[in-house]
């Protein structure tokens, strides 16, 4: 049986498919462009990638016939910004946030009962919900609108954004969201009302007496198990988090080794306790330790951790992962993950041991498997 | 004796609207004509018929991209946002990338 997995990088989203053996390169598309993010929707085989093309801005490509050929789609618009509007001046930047899109930051797809519906996280902040599979998308206004978010911070960027949309396989109405910076944000009834869902987070970074505000935490990148929904996975600017009650409340993993900074995370979709990590020196160094790739994995929730290694370049390797750039598939034995000196591993067993599939690449932002509805 | 009427068609000058070679193969923009007396009536009317153009010259709340640059008979505009900079009737308008994007 073939396995796919795509990954976008600075200069093109590339295929790969695994056969009954090795991985590798079956198809490049969008060749020198900035391919900053891609979505494989279960439900019908649809891929979305995101471009930003720099001088002309982002745009979405969207392919039904397996990434052969592509058609440009909508790119998310902010509505006008109303001319009575006095945006207050974000007190962590000095200036008011952007009120049009600067990035596509995470693309989901909805529910399996929703046929048509995505979901698009964005800097500055604004997440986007289309109806018909991308021909068309709207603002959710009831977050956009809420007075915290204009509160929210960039997180390493300009402007706040949102970069992970968790869809609850349970319900499709109930989704969780993360921001940078502004914490993580949950609706139960399909974004018509919201609730920040960050208690428990530490901001390291914040003045003592605000560490534990929800709306400043710098979540890097939160994932949702499939099995188990009510856990989630949080990589955050200072360490790890994780809950158990569907982000009502965190808690800290402490004392992660060789450290807790870094941006990637996944969890097995059938096993909730668990997960994958990439660390990284924190935070304004950001690169493996001892210039050494390696891996954590929890099998406990978080107990302990296993710094894996085999496969993985052990001596002056550079390779900084991406929030989007690790990933695993269905069966939760494949993962995959590439780093921003465009270097690309698997693993078919967990991440014991890891197999180099390129060293070659661009710049990678994000890989992610198709997996089956 | 027949009666003629000599009907001459009349041809109002109007500005003329040029592209970047590099957008072309992201999206056709042919150069040709555009009504209007400000560059914002004469985008308007440009993209007006290549809507996915639009898109790609101003961003999201009508404003010149950050990285594309417009010039009107030689001289740079002054009003990015507005798009409010004056266009004669026989004007050439060129919509051109700023270096400062070209990064990559």
């Amino acid at each position: 049986m073939k396995v796919r997995c795509h990954v976008a990088t600075r200069k093109g989203l590339f295929t790969l498919e695994r056969g009954d053996s090795n991985w590798s390169i079956k198809q490049a598309s969008f060749l020198g462009d900035n391919c900053t993010l891609v979505l494989h929707d279960p439900r019908n085989g649809n891929l979305v990638a995101a471009l930003n093309h720099g001088h002309f801005g982002i745009k979405l490509h969207r392919s039904r016939d397996g990434g052969i050929t592509w058609n440009e789609i909508t790119t998310p618009k902010y509505p006008e910004k109303p001319s009575d509007y006095v945006p207050k001046v974000n007190p962590m930047q000095g200036k008011p946030a952007e009120w049009s899109l600067k990035l596509v930051w995470s693309m989901a797809a909805g529910g399996g009962n929703e046929p048509g519906v995505l979901w698009c996280g964005t800097l500055p902040g604004g997440l986007f919900q289309s109806k018909d599979e991308g021909d068309s998308w709207e603002l959710n206004r009831p977050l956009w609108d809420d007075p915290l978010r204009e509160q929210w911070f960039g997180g390493g960027a300009e402007q706040p954004g949102i970069h992970s949309v968790c869809v609850d396989p349970r319900d499709s109405r109930h989704l969780t969201v993360g921001v940078s910076c502004g914490g993580v944000w949950t609706t139960r009834d399909g974004g018509a009302n919201w609730q920040i869902t960050a208690k428990g987070m530490r901001a390291e970074y914040m003045p003592p007496e605000l560490q534990f505000e929800p709306n400043a935490q710098d979540p890097h990148m939160i994932v949702q198990c499939r099995s188990n929904p009510d856990v989630l996975w949080a990589q955050h600017h200072n360490g790890i988090f994780r809950s158990v009650d569907a982000a009502s409340s965190w808690t800290e993993i402490s004392n992660v080794k060789p450290a807790a900074f870094g941006f990637a995370v996944a969890v097995h979709p059938a096993d909730p306790k668990t997960a994958w990590f990439v660390p990284a020196t924190k935070d304004e160094k950001r690169y493996p330790l001892e210039g050494r790739v390696v891996v954590n994995r929890t099998k406990d929730g978080g107990e302990t951790f296993e710094t894996l290694s085999a496969g993985l370049p052990q001596i002056h390797a550079y390779d900084l992962v991406y929030r989007h750039a690790l990933d695993i598939d269905d069966t939760g034995d494949c993962l995959m993950f590439g780093s921003t000196t465009g270097s690309l591993w698997a693993s078919a067993n967990g991440g014991n041991s890891w197999e180099t599939l390129s060293s070659n690449l661009p710049p990678i932002y994000a890989v992610r498997f198709e997996k089956p509805n | 004796m027949p009666f003629f009427v000599f009907v001459i068609p009349l041809r109002f000058p109007m500005p003329t609207v040029r592209f970047t070679r590099n957008i072309q193969r992201h999206v056709a923009c042919p150069t040709r004509e555009a009504a209007g007396t400000t560059l914002r009536e004469v985008l308007d009317c440009y993209f007006s018929s290549n809507e996915q153009a639009r898109g790609y010259v101003l961003d999201d709340q009508g404003r010149l991209r950050g990285h594309m640059a417009v010039f009107i008979d030689g001289r740079q505009i002054d009003d990015r946002d507005s798009l409010s900079d004056a266009v004669g009737t026989e004007a050439v308008v060129d919509v051109v990338q700023a270096l400062s994007g070209g990064r990559r």
